[in-house]
């Protein structure tokens, strides 16, 4: 199973995407630049976080229009395997492959923090090693995560995989960073093969970065990859 | 031709606005007691060259739908007006 990483003017956890793929699940992968316009021999592409030009108009907004974001809807639309964090995961928004919008934090301020999040969906590429209502620890920094969303659009196109949890998997007010409504923190297609969370799992893969829970979001792609086969 | 467009940018009637919030909340404190909401947004003004302005409004509502705003959250509107040469 290939990975491939996009590179976007403004990208800044490629090198931790990368450095996840290679150093610690032990699998081919390569950068993939904007300007792109084919992933080849790419299975699993992950969209990095960052501020993609600038955040400029709106996070994700003109990276949306990237030439690479082509051939990233095509293969979602194969049944190739996407996964966006946190600016990835504005920019799937933008793009329409994923249902809803980002707004500022109801707070107005740049949360940086761990977050605990509640797996409400274990049948989708990403979560399928979790158990259901499992509770990982893992990081957020971002400015735009409040999630909105019609509900209607989001039954129609969405599942709901991840919300902000207390340690012990309540889902309260309290453990809302940011004000996402129903504290939406990650999302995936009704295929489940694209996956879009505001949390960043890739820095939350090695002890000496003070958890592994992370990790889990990719060894089950692995393992989804692995089972299904390429579609 | 040349067109310049005013274009306004404004969130959705019932999208939380915290820009719009906490700006209030600052009027309030510097003695603006009747402030009752602040919604904020975006104006962008841009000048474009069209053969008509039939066609000028048709490219703007694109550019609206297409990337100026997100319809999820976002609703917009814009004025027309044709610009001197040079």
């Amino acid at each position: 199973m290939r990975f491939g990483v996009v590179v976007f003017p403004g990208s800044n956890c490629e090198r931790d995407c990368f450095h996840l793929v290679d150093q610690v699940l032990g699998r081919p992968v390569r950068y993939v630049w904007h300007q792109d316009t084919a992933l080849e021999r790419v299975d699993c592409v992950i969209l990095p976080g960052g501020f993609s030009y600038g955040d400029y108009l709106r996070p994700g907004a003109i990276a949306r229009f990237s030439p690479v974001m082509g051939a990233v809807a095509e293969h979602a639309g194969a049944g190739g395997l996407v996964l966006g964090i946190c600016n990835g995961f504005q920019i799937l928004l933008e793009a329409g492959l994923l249902p809803g919008a980002m707004l500022r934090n109801r707070s107005l301020q740049f949360q940086c923090q761990d977050v605990f999040l509640r797996v409400e969906d274990v049948e989708t590429a990403f979560t399928r090693l979790c158990r259901p209502g499992q509770v990982l620890k893992v990081p957020i920094k971002h400015g735009d995560g409040n999630y909105h969303v019609d509900p209607e659009d989001l039954a129609a196109r969405g599942r709901v995989v991840f919300r902000y949890s207390e340690a012990d998997g309540r889902v309260t007010p309290e453990a809302n960073p940011n004000g996402s409504m129903a504290n939406i923190a990650g999302l995936a297609n009704l295929e489940g093969n694209v996956v879009g969370l505001m949390p960043h799992p890739e820095v939350s893969a090695e002890e000496v970065l003070g958890g592994t829970d992370g990790r889990v979001l990719l060894e089950s792609a692995v393992r989804y990859w692995e089972e299904r086969g390429p579609c | 031709m040349r067109w310049r467009a005013r274009v306004w940018v404004t969130l959705r009637a019932g999208v939380l606005d915290p820009q719009g919030a906490a700006t209030r909340s600052a009027l309030v404190s510097l003695g603006f007691t009747g402030v009752q909401t602040v919604r904020a947004g975006k104006f962008l003004e841009l000048e474009l060259v069209a053969a008509s302005r039939e066609e000028a409004d048709r490219q703007v509502a694109d550019m609206c739908r297409r990337l100026l705003a997100n319809p999820v959250t976002e609703d917009f509107r814009y004025e027309l007006e044709g610009c001197q040469e040079g």
